[in-house]
């Protein structure tokens, strides 16, 4: 039991916490750009499959965003309740950041959304448009300054410390610029993008495997799969410049990922095994030889730095880092298989008819959510023991709190979270479930129609011209 | 201390923030401890429409409250957070249980009656600890080597128990004056009458309090009845008196939205007060703002985008109130 200590059960309860609600931003930070796009076509085509797409998920949106907010108001609050040193020492730098979150993100998500749900009818649809067009912009502001506040614990530049011992912020630019801000940040908004792509795509499937001449899942699937061709394969790039940003940097964190443990020449990539941190090797390992080097060093013979830079006690835990890697890898690959396969079935007019295709597409509907975590969950075990990399550590970090009151507070974190927001993903899946065209009237009747009136409107003015 | 101190620019505006928190989200927490007590089914559904639209705006003002707190006065945030952190986590509980409740209730017809009383029971106990922490502040919080330095139960006296049901009557207040304003009907005259007896209990919390806090510490006593400050100090609890009086007669009188802004003068004017027992210490008898404001560095970084965005965000939110003006339209959302 000497592992359950105040400290570690904060951090548990820190990690079960943010793992929760990430999910829900990163949901909506898609869905909300997603229902823009809706909203966008209907306006533009006036074709009705637009608003009755747009009206099923912005009732999924809202459900997500409300399980969304309230798990974020705690995140607000637990930096000072378990944190509270943290929060002393690094608030003149993080603070700003996160008012400036709550200042151009949260208030303009929040005062907007009332009127994206429950406006239609007070407001004109242009209106109504622009109100959705800011939810979306909203979710884009929050992850700029989230992921700035995020980056900035990874790799702190432009601050210089205090007579208190604070950071201090000189160079704000560099300070929110940091230099794995871009990466992460791109990273991250083209992870939520995939992962909202995936679920609408999975969504779509599902429809279409019961009756595959759903004509409105059949624009949803199609708008799904031109974004997993089109995302997944960019975000692997993406992916491969974060990575190769973190090894310039953080180093450390590269080797944990990748159970380096011996600094060396022709330093092999393993593909797959069993690490050990004890015999500090891995079992099993399925390796190319000399892969890390060239993959991290760009040479056969590059030097690429092990673990064993680092003192045994700042070890990052080696295990959970090096598959959460190969998860999110793995799902990265096989999200990136499905765009090219939809890609060529689409080619081929088979794009609705693939059964096989529909199977994977809804199998694979939460692999995006699942990746994202995984990632997260790399970035933020790899930046042990410390929560400002290199400067201050974890356990310098938490709150002088006894663990009772952090065991307790966990236990209620615990039961309210999966009671509460259990129930919310089985609503939602249950919204998922319903039929979006369910009351529509015949679309291909009142296509014909639309476009026998415009052709009879482009007849008569023809006619008009002198 | 100059008179373009950055500290007490922000003590200000975060005052504003928190005020504004107090003032939106009372009456939204008053409606769901009220929920219960609301007539049939259909009533219920009115008084949730009522707030759907602004509920999530409303609270966006606790987050700037903790946020701005963390951001300008992270030593004040360091201190608290830990010192009230049993009330602190209750509350967040609260206000999940509540929030999810707002989209869950449409979301199930079997399982309805739960999401009602988690709508209730998460908006009580969200208030009843904003009052334990509005009354554990007024204590007093030690501090020692930039930590909280006191016990894990402190925070619960019977001083804080008391404001935190006064609190609790006063957002009730705010809810039925609101409830007054936005329905008609058998539902607004029952608001009406539920407004008259939480007008009465929130005037009896605030009494007691007011009494009550001189004598927790003698700094509390001099601020408010030495010479002059009772010059500016004595006019509060007079208009208090006022508003109160104002309340009742346009109740009385069949107003619609009068009460609900006598309701709230209420609430400002107990503000102004609990102003002028804590300044210039953000956290009473141990951190002043002085001690626990960040770097200029950061106070101005911050403040450069408050000037700007905080009249955006009042207007826009002013827009969107404006948008759902007038009485609730019974069956109006997308459900």
């Amino acid at each position: 039991m000497e592992w359950f200590t105040a400290l570690n059960v904060a951090r548990l309860q820190f990690a079960f916490t943010v793992s929760f609600h990430i999910v829900f931003p990163a949901f909506t930070i898609g869905l909300a750009s997603y229902l823009a796009v809706l909203e966008g076509l209907w306006l533009a085509t006036g074709r009705n499959v637009y608003q009755r797409l747009f009206r099923f998920w912005v009732r999924i949106f809202a459900v997500a965003f409300g399980m969304g907010v309230v798990s974020g108001v705690v995140m607000s609050y637990q930096f000072g309740t378990n944190w509270s040193r943290f929060s002393d020492i690094t608030g003149p730098v993080l603070g700003p950041l996160l008012g400036y979150e709550v200042l151009s993100a949260f208030f303009l998500e929040a005062g907007f959304l009332g009127v994206m749900l429950f406006g239609m009818n007070r407001v004109g649809r242009g209106l109504h448009f622009f109100a959705t067009v800011m939810v979306a912009v909203g979710t884009l502001m929050s992850a700029f300054w989230i992921l700035s506040a995020n980056s900035w614990m990874q790799t702190p530049a432009g601050h210089v410390m205090n007579s208190v011992g604070q950071f201090v912020p000189e160079d704000w630019w560099a300070v929110i610029f940091n230099p794995s801000f871009p990466y992460r940040f791109t990273h991250m908004v083209l992870a939520a993008y995939l992962a909202t792509a995936f679920i609408v795509g999975g969504v779509a499937a599902h429809h279409l495997l019961r009756n595959s001449a759903h004509r409105d899942s059949r624009v949803m699937f199609s708008m799904a799969m031109w974004m997993a061709t089109l995302v997944a394969p960019l975000q692997i790039l993406v992916g491969d410049l974060h990575g190769l940003n973190t090894a310039e940097h953080q180093p450390m964190k590269v080797a944990a990922m990748e159970a380096h443990f011996e600094t060396r020449r022709g330093q092999p990539l393993i593909l797959l095994g069993l690490p050990d941190m004890e015999a500090e090797t891995v079992h099993y390992a399925l390796e190319i030889p000399k892969g890390g080097s060239l993959l991290l060093g760009h040479a056969a013979d590059a030097e690429v730095l092990g673990l064993d830079r680092l003192e045994r006690g700042d070890w990052p835990h080696v295990p959970t880092m090096f598959f959460s890697f190969r998860i999110m890898v793995g799902l990265g690959l096989i999200m990136a298989g499905i765009g090219l396969w939809s890609l060529l079935q689409r080619v081929r007019g088979r794009l609705f008819a693939t059964k096989s295709l529909l199977h994977m597409a809804r199998l694979f509907a939460p692999a995006g959510l699942v990746a994202l975590l995984c990632g997260w969950v790399v970035t933020e075990v790899g930046r042990q023991p410390y929560t400002v990399y290199g400067l201050l550590r974890t356990a310098e970090s938490v709150s002088p709190i006894a663990l009772p009151a952090v065991a307790g507070s966990f236990a209620v974190f615990i039961v309210v979270y999966t009671a509460v927001f259990g129930v919310g993903v089985f609503y939602l899946l249950r919204l998922m479930r319903q039929d979006p065209a369910a009351g529509a009237v015949d679309e291909e009747m009142e296509e014909e129609r639309e476009r026998t009136s415009m052709l009879r409107r482009l007849t008569a003015w023809v006619r008009e011209q002198p | 201390m100059d008179a373009l101190d950055l500290a007490v620019i922000w003590v200000i505006l975060l005052a504003i923030a928190v005020l504004a928190y107090v003032l939106l989200d009372g009456f939204d927490l008053g409606i769901g401890i009220l929920f219960p007590f609301l007539g049939d089914e259909s009533d219920q559904t009115t008084a949730m429409n009522s707030v759907a639209p602004v509920w999530d705006g409303n609270e966006t003002w606790l987050v700037l409250g903790g946020g701005g707190l963390f951001a300008v006065f992270p030593l004040a945030y360091a201190v608290i957070m830990p010192a009230l952190y049993a009330p602190i986590i209750a509350m967040l509980m609260g206000l999940i249980l509540r929030g999810v409740a707002f989209e869950f209730r449409g979301s199930t017809e079997r399982r309805r009656v739960l999401w009602d009383r988690s709508f209730f029971l998460g908006s009580l106990a969200a208030t009843l600890c904003q009052g334990i922490i509005l009354g554990a502040l007024v204590q007093g919080i030690p501090m020692e080597n930039r930590a909280y330095a006191g016990g894990w139960w402190d925070w619960l006296t019977p001083f804080s128990l008391v404001t935190g049901i006064a609190l609790v009557a006063g957002y009730c207040l705010l809810g039925a004056t609101w409830l007054v304003l936005k329905t008609e009907g058998r539902l607004q005259r029952r608001a009406r009458r539920m407004a008259g007896i939480f007008g009465l209990a929130t005037l009896a919390g605030i009494g007691i309090f007011s009494l009550w806090t001189p004598f927790l510490q003698a700094g509390y006593m001099e601020k408010w009845f030495s010479w002059p400050a009772l010059l500016y100090t004595a006019p509060v609890p007079l208009l208090v008196l006022a508003a109160t009086f104002m309340l009742f007669r346009t109740l009385k009188a069949g107003r619609d939205l009068a009460p609900f802004l006598c309701a709230e003068a209420l609430f400002v004017l107990s503000f102004i007060g609990l102003w002028i027992s804590f300044y210039p210490y953000i956290v009473p008898s141990s951190v002043t703002i002085w001690d626990a404001a960040g770097p200029d560095v950061s106070l101005g970084f911050l403040l450069v985008g408050a000037v700007f965005l905080l009249p955006l965000i009042l207007a826009y939110t002013a827009g969107v109130y404006w948008v759902f003006r007038g009485k609730v339209r019974p069956g109006e959302g997308y459900h």
